[in-house]
């Protein structure tokens, strides 16, 4: 599918010419030029969405990455970043007319500083590579995205990746303390310190999660984070969702953070069960994974509020890890969610809104609605602590219309969640997937500062053209057709 | 006050390019670059918006003070994580937008890491909403965590969203007797463990500790740790967090934020340490140029923190960026506020 649209800005590159003056900064083993080898390039970990690119950098130093840049910025060549490529909105997939730059090579831990307690890494350095090389110290990488094993620092940084321990540990924002990066002029950056705070606008926090829109990173500085000496997890199942989702305000409401806390529903618990065996109650409508961290004494402390609450909140069974092995196993159904449901459906579409947490029953209640009104079935496993919500939308690919539903029935509990005072992404980005959704969470205002933004760092638009923030062209064509389409949506619900 | 006025305050003063000095309850005219510009008293635009405990927000005015804030947190048994100075009445906006945070910074976070959303009028009086309520949100630039310590130089901080987070359980202070390199080892070492260490605070070879968390594991740290059990520690901390303590003086004031192992710098006229050695305070009353260059040697920088505006003129409160950085701070404050009538000077004098 070729999801670019009409508005956004037009190139025209001059492929032997790009190639010619690529061959002459990069060695042959650093550029790739035949369709042939392109083609793995094509999209990220959002497969409906492909494009193939012109050319693939795969530089080994950062001298490469800026004469790479300046060549595309002389010859107004649009650049995509690229880590892994497991990001689930399309925003590593090429531009037809760019560059990839994938910072794949640069895979090294720079340093260790188990005293100071931070890692200097390249970007293409795996996130769990980072813990495991923390670990002989104690340490750890706390941000642990469900593709730790396998997305890297540099897609994480580019993402504001989260992962199942955000609500104690945060985000990627809350865990990196510097960044090295290239302009698209070939301008070098360093943004942020070790120290606790540097001079100047916070632009830390503007570059984290600006989805390669702003510049490439090529040195990523994190905070490493003491491991807790030991963790359990209390399983609890319900008979209905509404008291799930009731429980999870208990427990914050009791001055409660977990260092987990999770929610699957009974689509999503029927795909796991049979693959993991992890003994979940499979009568329950939703069971909750709630994850104690820290001394001994200070977890038993904790789980015994923990069951007080749960028990008050109607769970019909509750079970505690009597060991690592059983965390472990509660957990892997869990972490094995989006395979499981791969299992039992051809395809699947993966959502990532946030909604306040009290408002979740109304949420699930809706995505009940959309599967008969769509006609696709849809499982649920939820960040619950966080509001963070993803429908495993499950279709098939070969049988014509079906993608066009899931994506009408995505787009569906994204506008939904921006209506119940919530976000289109918590976690995932905006990419090409949600540029349309992001008519309906911003106006033209703030959309307009984005674009300044933008133009601050790359005047010429050529990072990652038509991702992420969406033209005002574009979003008059979207509202349009949302007001040929119907009336507005959720006209019962208050607007925040 | 109504947000429409502040919009038209600004909308006219846009119009005119008159420069305006946006000011909430005044607490830290001290911080800073140069106060210029007509003052726009934004003080009386306050109240709480909306604060849901179990969502973990609160949603109030520029204006708000703090400790009402922090009273209303009380009740339900919530705080502000990253425990901001108070001073004289100091409000939600200017808290924010100054991004100073106090003892627990260190365990929690500062402030920028707690803003969930703003409202903001920019320098055109166009009223723009940033981010929102919920805990995680990666729709757009995030905009609302570049604003924590833009000193108002972006645009009105017009209402804020917090994260908030539970009180701690149990809470205990330790005393230890020792000088700061030895201070400074300790607390790097300890930061390597799981331990529940919300703060510190080093001054004339004392070192204050506190511990926070469950009542399981502060009990258990403080079997670890030793040291000198101190009952009542609140006021401490209390004095600490509004810089009252004696060790602050009340002359002129630098502040060094530094990588936190960074071994003393063996310059004259340490006051205290804190942040674990993060964060270190010195007497103003010496040559800026000298602590900068330690500062930034070590790989941190130096504030002018506390001193006469004239002092700050002179020296720069920030330290200088380097051009290609400054540049893009320009680009930035054009793109906010077009005309640079908000705060000019405050940050930088070229912003």
């Amino acid at each position: 599918m070729k999801p670019m649209p009409t508005s956004e800005p037009r190139f025209a590159t001059d492929r032997p010419q790009l190639a010619r003056r690529l061959q002459a900064i990069l060695p042959a083993h650093c550029l790739l030029l035949d369709d042939e080898e392109l083609r793995p390039y094509e999209c990220d970990g959002l497969t409906a969405f492909r494009e193939l690119p012109l050319a693939v950098c795969l530089p080994e130093n950062e001298t490469q990455v800026v004469a790479i840049l300046r060549t595309c910025y002389q010859l107004g060549v649009p650049v995509v970043a690229r880590g892994a490529g497991t990001g689930l909105s399309g925003g590593a997939m090429p531009h037809a007319q760019g560059v990839v730059l994938s910072l794949a090579r640069f895979n090294k831990i720079l340093r260790l500083d188990p005293l100071a307690r931070l890692a200097v890494v390249q970007p293409g350095v795996r996130n769990l590579a980072v813990s495991e090389a923390a670990a002989p110290h104690g340490l750890y990488y706390a941000p642990d995205p469900s593709s730790q094993i396998a997305c890297t620092l540099g897609g994480n940084v580019a993402e504001n990746s989260g992962g199942v321990h955000c609500l104690k540990y945060g985000l990627t924002v809350h865990n990196i303390l510097r960044l090295r990066l290239v302009s698209i002029e070939g301008e070098i950056f360093e943004i942020g310190s070790e120290a606790p705070d540097a001079p100047g606008y916070d632009l830390l926090a503007l570059l984290i999660g600006s989805e390669g829109m702003l510049g490439v990173v090529t040195e990523v500085t994190v905070k490493l984070v003491p491991k807790p000496e030991q963790a359990r997890v209390v399983m609890a199942s319900f008979a209905a969702v509404g008291q799930a989702g009731d429980a999870v305000a208990a427990i914050i409401a009791a001055g409660i953070i977990p260092a987990g806390l999770e929610m699957m529903d009974k689509a999503a618990t029927a795909a796991v069960e049979p693959f993991v065996k992890a003994g979940y109650d499979l009568e329950a409508a939703a069971i909750l994974l709630c994850e104690s961290d820290g001394t001994p004494g200070e977890v038993a402390e904790e789980i015994e509020r923990v069951t007080a609450v749960l028990t008050a909140a109607g769970a019909r069974e509750i079970r505690v890890s009597q060991s690592e092995g059983e965390r472990l196993r509660f957990w892997a159904g869990r972490k094995a969610a989006f395979p499981a449901i791969g299992r039992i459906s051809p395809d699947y579409y993966c959502m990532d809104g946030t909604i306040p947490r009290k408002r979740l029953a109304e949420m699930l209640e809706a995505i009940a609605g959309m599967e008969k009104k769509y006609g696709l079935r849809c499982a649920n496993v939820f960040h619950a602590g966080d509001g963070n919500l993803h429908p495993l939308i499950m279709y098939d690919a070969c049988q014509p219309g079906e993608w066009a539903r899931a994506e009408a029935f995505g787009g569906e509990i994204l506008e939904l969640s921006v209506a119940l005072g919530g976000s289109i992404t918590g976690e995932h980005g905006v990419g090409i997937e949600k540029i349309n959704q992001m008519c309906v969470q911003y106006k033209s205002p703030e959309l307009q500062v984005f674009h300044a933004i933008k133009a601050a760092f790359d005047e010429r638009g050529l990072l990652n053209p038509g991702k992420a923030v969406p033209s005002l062209h574009r979003c008059a064509e979207y509202g349009q057709m949302h007001v040929h389409h119907g009336e507005l949506k959720f006209p019962e619900l208050e607007r925040f | 006050m109504r947000l429409d006025d502040l919009v038209s305050a600004i909308g006219a003063a846009y119009a005119c390019g008159t420069p305006l000095r946006l000011r909430g309850a005044g607490s830290k005219d001290f911080y800073g670059g140069m106060l210029l510009g007509d003052v726009l008293e934004v003080g009386a635009y306050r109240g709480i918006v909306a604060y849901a405990p179990s969502e973990l927000y609160i949603t109030a005015r520029c204006g708000t003070p703090l400790a009402e804030i922090e009273a209303t947190l009380a009740e339900q048994g919530q705080m502000l994580a990253f425990e901001p100075p108070q001073f004289t009445g100091a409000s939600l906006g200017g808290c924010v937008a100054a991004g100073l945070a106090g003892p627990r910074r260190q365990q929690a976070g500062a402030v920028r890491d707690f803003v969930l959303g703003v409202k903001l009028i920019d320098g055109t009086g166009q009223v723009l909403d940033f981010g929102g309520q919920v805990m995680k949100n990666v729709a757009g630039y995030d905009v609302s965590r570049l604003l924590a310590g833009s000193l108002g130089t972006l645009g009105l901080l017009a209402e804020v969203s917090l994260k908030v987070l539970p009180r701690p359980v149990a809470e205990a202070t330790l005393l230890f007797a020792m000088e700061e390199g030895e201070a400074i080892a300790r607390l790097n070492q300890w930061g390597a463990r799981p331990l529940p260490i919300s703060a510190s605070f080093w001054s004339a070879g004392q070192l204050f500790l506190r511990l926070s968390g469950a009542r399981a594991a502060v009990d258990a740290a403080q079997q670890k740790l030793g040291g000198e059990l101190l009952a009542e520690a609140g006021d401490h901390w209390l004095a600490v967090r509004e810089q009252q303590h004696a060790a602050f003086g009340t002359g002129p004031l630098w502040r060094l934020a530094l990588p936190s192992g960074t071994p003393p710098l063996g310059l004259d006229g340490l006051l205290a340490s804190e942040w674990g050695g993060g964060q270190r305070w010195y007497a103003g009353d010496q040559p800026g140029a000298v602590l900068r260059q330690a500062a930034r040697q070590a790989g941190g920088h130096a504030v002018l923190y506390r001193a006469a505006e004239s002092q700050r003129g002179l020296e720069g409160a920030f330290a200088p960026l380097p051009e290609p950085l400054l540049a893009l701070h320009r680009r930035l404050k054009k793109s906010f506020d077009p005309r640079a009538i908000l705060n000019p000077g405050r940050l930088y004098a070229e912003l």
